[in-house]
């Protein structure tokens, strides 16, 4: 019998949920089309997966290589609060003696060097000074959104640049523009991982550092680069999400945002212990867990649930997948 | 120094450096160095204290448990709704609510334990779960104030120089007393400390490993409770969104009191320690008066930091050694 994809459960649970909307509500399927744009639950839902399912593309790579980031939810309120502060230049802004000119493209550029200088310092711990990750990573995830404040002086930073807005708000093609970054990336980083030896690189230094070391690996390199692609693609999503409200909230940005990332790539397979990954699995993820916020909502059911439904869904997937639960369900004793 | 191991006395560390924190403080703000600053130090994290003290026994065993900011914030709010809403004897409500806790991190140490689900993973979801849980018992902060928690807030000791211990206080002292002796007198303290020095050497050894693992976990999920009890009584309300990022300052308390995330030693002295540098950080820049709040994040950032690679260095010493 050929083995089941990682991704199996999850897409079996994402097309449940589907069904179950498509008897209860048949117009959750609807599509109109105005201003040249698609609307529907359906593109909502993907639109708002695609923050998670960046961060997530990055968190699956970490997580691969026996790691965790739990810092992309600071990373996210660093990045959006950098972009934020160069474009809008606010009065005693740290960033200002920077000079950097105020347009869209140095926002991005400037939030996405912030983001990946997150990165080297949680790789850098990680792979050189060899602490654990969950600690290394939550230096930053409780200094990090203190930074965001700091370069924002608390405050909310609004901006009205119309280019940078439109990242996060605006469509191209009748899609929403998140939507094609999300996919963009994600389909880059697949091919970096399946089209060269990376992916394979990754997955053996998850599952054995030691092994993969001396078969001749850079296994820290590895890890490094691991640890710097999550925090730019967090930065992305930080910078999408200011976008997309035209403002940068360090307080808010990216809350929960690891809990999201971390449950879609465990949902989509990828074992939290290290070694193999999937990253379709976790896009499968990151859509299941908005589809199925989505369905609350629009069932009318309260929104306070999802929290609720998410625990026990990826505690759910997790059980389905552990190794011990399954030989205890085919030899029961 | 030979059979000098530092692992096992990382806290003197932090003694000193608390020791240095208070007379930095005390040199330079007056006033800093009084009793009632002292005893607020105490009264005023005394709901941290005791989480931290659940949180060392899971770190011990080389566990995490993200899960207790959001289940104090749970506790808080299903205190508030239970008494002030459904009219609930407040003894019997806190009885309950203690018992929720414990039941919650016994099902979580279940899943760690039974299942081999990656601990950060199982807590993770009990965030969720218990901040989702939190919400829909209300979604707003109520109050609290019911006879007989004010008779509770307004007993306090009162020491000189209109210095006061309130309850809150008196709870966390007794619990670091009881945590101690339990950690350090009993065989299942000594469970902890051997599975989280190996957890297989310690099951080939005849430790129990599942049961210690399961009742870290309870006892974590007891103390969140306890602790999100505490801080609304001090607070006077309970609030569905209060312990964000608690997790995070307890976890700093323990490593900063010299715990190893990698269990296997450390002790609830140390989280003493750590829990009083936090409140030291948080009333210096109080005192301070010109920094901002956020500045508190970074300080405990750079400290938790310096903390970590102190561990790292003294770890490489002590394994390189003889």
């Amino acid at each position: 019998m050929k083995s089941k994809p990682p991704y199996f459960w999850p897409l079996l649970a994402l097309v449940a949920v589907l069904l179950i909307d498509l008897i209860l509500a048949p117009s959750f399927f609807a599509f109109t089309i105005r201003d040249g744009r698609i609307y529907g639950s359906l593109i909502d839902i993907l639109n708002r997966a695609a923050p998670i399912a960046l961060i997530a593309v990055g968190m699956t790579l970490v997580i691969a290589t026996g790691g965790v980031d739990l810092s992309v939810g600071a990373v996210m309120a660093i990045g959006g609060a950098v972009a934020a502060c160069v474009i809008a230049r606010p009065s005693d802004c740290i960033l200002n003696g920077l000079q950097l000119p105020p347009t869209a493209f140095y926002a991005v550029a400037a939030g996405l060097v912030a983001a990946a200088l997150c990165g080297i310092f949680n790789g850098f711990l990680v792979s050189r000074v060899r602490v654990q990750p969950i600690v290394a990573t939550l230096l930053l995830m409780v200094a990090g959104r203190g930074v965001a404040q700091l370069l924002t002086n608390g405050q909310i930073v609004t901006f009205t640049d119309k280019t940078l807005s439109s990242l996060g708000s605006g469509g191209t093609l009748g899609l929403p523009n998140p939507l094609w970054i999300a996919a963009f990336v994600a389909l880059a980083v697949g091919i970096l991982c399946r089209r060269t030896a990376l992916g394979l690189f990754v997955e053996a230094t998850g599952e054995n550092e030691e092994a993969a070391r001396i078969a001749g690996l850079r296994t820290r390199a590895i890890i490094g680069f691991a640890y710097v692609l999550c925090a730019v693609c967090a930065g992305l999503a930080g910078i999408l999400a200011a976008a997309d409200i035209r403002a940068a909230d360090a307080n808010n940005a990216g809350l929960y945002a690891e809990l999201d990332a971390i449950l879609a790539v465990a949902i989509g397979g990828t074992a939290m212990t290290g070694g193999r990954f999937s990253l379709a699995g976790t896009l499968i993820g990151a859509v299941l867990m908005q589809t199925v916020t989505t369905t609350i909502l629009t069932r009318g059911v309260s929104a306070e649930l999802t929290f609720v439904l998410k625990a026990l869904i990826v505690i759910g997937v997790c059980l389905l997948q552990s190794p011990v639960l399954r030989s205890r369900l085919r030899n029961p004793a | 120094m030979r059979g000098f191991d530092w692992r096992r006395h990382s806290a003197l560390t932090t003694l000193v450096v608390g020791v240095l924190i208070y007379v930095g403080c005390a040199m330079n703000f007056r006033g800093f160095a009084s009793l009632s600053v002292a005893m607020n130090l105490i009264s005023e994290n005394a709901y941290l204290g005791v989480i931290g003290i659940g949180l060392t026994f899971v770190i011990l065993t080389g566990g995490i448990d993200l899960s207790v900011g959001a289940l104090a914030g749970a506790s808080g709010i299903a205190l508030a709704r239970l008494v002030q809403d459904a009219h609930w004897n407040p003894l019997l409500a806190v009885v309950a609510i203690l018992v929720g806790g414990l039941a919650l991190g016994m099902v979580q140490g279940m899943l760690v334990a039974r299942y081999r689900l990656a601990p950060f993973l199982v807590t993770l979801s009990g965030l969720f779960f218990c901040r989702g849980l939190a919400l829909y018992i209300s979604k707003e902060a109520r109050g609290i104030d019911h006879p007989v928690f004010k008779s509770w807030t307004d007993f306090a000791v009162r020491l000189p120089e209109g210095a006061r211990l309130p309850i809150g206080a008196w709870v966390f002292v007794i619990s670091l007393m009881i945590a101690a002796f339990v950690l350090a007198r009993t065989p299942f303290g000594r469970s902890v400390y051997a599975v989280g020095g190996s957890a297989p050497s310690a099951h080939l050894m005849g430790v129990p490993v599942q049961r210690a693992t399961i009742s870290v976990y309870a006892i974590s999920g007891f103390c969140a409770a306890l602790g999100g009890i505490l801080y609304s009584i001090a607070l006077g309300s309970g609030n569905p969104i209060a312990g964000v990022g608690m997790e995070l300052d307890a976890i700093a308390a323990v490593v900063i009191g010299g715990t190893l995330l990698t269990g296997g030693y450390g002790s609830v002295w140390g989280t003493l320690l750590g829990v009083l540098i936090l409140g030291m950080i948080q009333t210096a820049i109080t005192f301070q008066g010109t920094l901002n709040s956020w500045w508190t994040k970074i300080a405990i950032g750079i400290l938790l930091l310096g903390f970590i690679l102190a561990q790292k260095a003294i770890g490489a010493r002590a394994s390189s050694g003889p």
